[in-house]
């Protein structure tokens, strides 16, 4: 599982890289959101993967998961899609005002 | 537990979100809430400081929880300095403010208060994770602020698309840091984490550096470093006036927390990590002044070149910081007192300069005269002199007491090289730029300010002598607090070695909410 999580990882980082050095917004969107699913992913894991436990000390469970990266993972999901949406409507207002959507705003004719 | 020690999260947060629930039907609320807000911090943030100084630290665990387990609030003498110099600029920049058009723009003074909510809680926490989080509060507030006010156009949204962009790779870069760090060491409190470091644990040691230069590369973003300053002198040269002078002090953030996570965390006691800033550090930061200060020269307008001079700036404070010296350190702390509030001044009188001079504006060509030709040239004067480090001003001090503190270092022929040749550039632009802004244009000025507005830029100008004559308890507050930093253990007994607070709390009727 270990193996199989970390190329989810690294595939989502290197996508998500790819399309965030893209010239245009929607791209770099894309990209941006792709590299937090990945952070995402990335901090649930940091508290080592554990299956079949509960995040909770209990006294008849084997074992528990670590639950703060949950709540770490929480936060990070809210905050990116916050950030996520406002992005995307920057990246509107930067076509209308630009005249494309090139995110220096060159090549408004093509 | 002393509950002052949250007020400056709690205040802007309540002055905020009160605005934002009447702002339909009341839109004078925000202003005047701003206003309060601002003003009533200062109060707070200077009996904070007062407080810092009797070198205690102020611990304050959020809802009761125990050291490493719950998020703390730290005061000390570095944060209390910062939150004081926070509430300044704020109180400065605001009063600009009230006197332009951003005074009758209710989202301005919403914006405002959640980015000192940001901007405090970002200085105050104990917790690595919090600290992202403040982080986020105030990028998001700084996001709306960029855009707000006339002008500017398809440049400023430009400018903010890359800001936020960059930002938010920043953002991402951070988790993975945070990510690493918790994985290797099992904990975010920062105090916990300066113990976990410090124990020999060679297995995973390589994992702790990459986590710590991880953070390093996000604090040099914030701190508009070199190679990741970029987006700074498009960003802060289109924003309106108000909003560049409060984000003198954003960049401070990226330098507080260099300070705060490389002395305290990954300082000299943590075993494999130790000092694993320094090779990078001092080199970036004057590369950073040799390239910002081209850049200076290079400036086509008044407000690029302040731009500039703040990555000269930041370049500089690191270089001090860099050292990892207690006078390096400490010289650095006193510069960065005069550097924001001289920021603050020039941004605001590039704004004076630019209203008056219609389609001139302030680009740096021969144009349209200033209003109050003597008393506008003189301020730009003064702040020319106290930014570019010539005596008899603050600017002088900070960077001399910087240079002093290299003699002895093995970089001292780099530092003072870049130091002192970027000083010279800075006055040959500035007095390039002076000369055509003030002598070589003629005509009536278009419109001639109120004096408000020119008053409102006085007061951060004011800031510079008031450094000179109080030269000593500053540098003693200073030298005090790098103590502080560079002794981490009484910081992290303060956090960790607490009685259990929720129950001694609860007993004691102080302690009740």
């Amino acid at each position: 599982m270990e193996v199989l999580f970390a190329t989810v990882v690294g595939i989502l980082t290197a996508c998500g890289v790819y399309l965030l050095l893209r010239a245009r917004t929607y791209p770099v969107v894309l990209g941006l959101t792709l590299l937090s699913y990945a952070v995402n992913l990335f901090l649930f894991a940091s508290g080592g993967l554990v299956t079949g436990k509960p995040p909770v000390i209990a006294a008849d469970a084997a074992g528990y998961t670590d639950p703060l990266p949950q709540a770490l993972v929480l936060t990070a999901i809210v905050i990116g899609f916050g950030m996520t949406a406002f992005l995307v409507i920057l990246a509107l207002r930067a076509r209308v005002e630009l005249g494309s959507d090139h995110v220096d705003g060159r090549g408004a004719d093509r | 537990m002393n509950h002052l020690v949250i007020a400056p999260i709690l205040l802007p947060l309540l002055c905020g979100a009160l605005s934002l629930l009447f702002v339909r039907r009341l839109e004078a609320l925000a202003r005047v809430l701003n206003l309060a807000g601002c003003i009533l911090l200062l109060p707070i943030t200077l009996w904070m400081l007062l407080d810092a100084g009797t070198d205690h630290y102020r611990v304050y665990a959020l809802g009761g929880w125990p050291a490493p387990f719950g998020i703390v609030l730290v005061a000390d003498r570095l944060s209390a300095l910062m939150l004081a110099l926070t509430s300044l600029v704020a109180l400065c920049s605001l009063l600009y403010a009230l006197a332009g058009e951003l005074r009758a723009n209710p989202y301005f003074h919403i914006l405002f208060q959640f980015q000192i909510l940001g901007l405090n809680g970002a200085f105050l926490t104990g917790d690595l994770f919090n600290l992202f989080v403040f982080f986020e509060i105030l990028l998001i507030a700084s996001y709306g602020l960029l855009l707000q006010g006339e002008g500017a156009g398809a440049a400023r949204t430009r400018a903010t698309l890359h800001y936020v962009v960059l930002n938010l790779a920043g953002s991402a870069l951070f988790l993975i840091a945070v990510g690493v760090i918790y994985g290797v060491t099992g904990t975010l409190n920062m105090a916990d984490l300066a113990r976990q470091a410090a124990q020999p644990n060679p297995a995973n040691a390589s994992l702790l550096q990459a986590g710590a230069l991880l953070l390093l590369v996000v604090f040099m973003l914030k701190a508009a470093l070199l190679p990741l300053y970029f987006w700074l002198p498009a960003a802060y040269s289109t924003a309106a006036a108000p909003v560049a002078a409060l984000f003198a002090i954003m960049t401070k953030v990226g330098v507080y927390s260099i300070l705060r996570i490389f002395t305290l965390i990954f300082g000299a006691g943590a075993g494999a990590a130790a000092g694993v800033a320094e090779p990078w550090l001092l080199p970036m930061a004057l590369l950073t002044v040799a390239l910002g200060a081209i850049g200076v020269l290079a400036a086509t307008s008044l407000r690029l070149l302040v731009s500039y001079l703040v990555i000269v700036s930041v370049g500089t404070l690191l270089a001090g910081v860099g050292l990892f010296t207690a006078a390096g350190i400490s010289a650095a702390l006193y510069y960065l007192l005069h550097t924001t509030m001289i920021t603050v001044c020039l941004y605001l009188l590039a704004d004076v300069i630019a209203r008056q001079r219609g389609s001139n504006a302030d680009t740096l060509t021969a144009g349209t005269a200033v209003g109050r030709p003597v008393l506008t040239g003189a301020m730009f004067f003064l702040a020319a002199i106290a930014v570019a480090g010539m005596p008899p001003l603050s600017g002088f001090l900070g960077k001399l007491l910087i240079l002093e503190a290299a003699v002895d270092h093995r970089s001292m022929p780099w530092l003072w090289g870049a130091l002192l040749g970027g000083g010279l550039l800075g006055i040959i632009a500035l007095g390039r730029a002076g000369s055509v802004l003030f002598w070589t244009s003629a005509g009536r000025p278009v419109l001639t300010l109120p004096a408000l507005p020119l008053a409102a830029a006085m007061l951060p100008l004011a800031a510079s002598p008031l450094l000179v004559l109080f030269a000593h308890p500053v540098q003693e507050y200073t030298t005090a607090a790098t103590a502080q930093l560079l002794l981490p253990q009484g910081y992290i007994d303060a956090v960790l070695d607490r009685p259990a607070p929720s129950l001694m709390e609860h007993a004691s009727p102080e302690g009740m909410p």
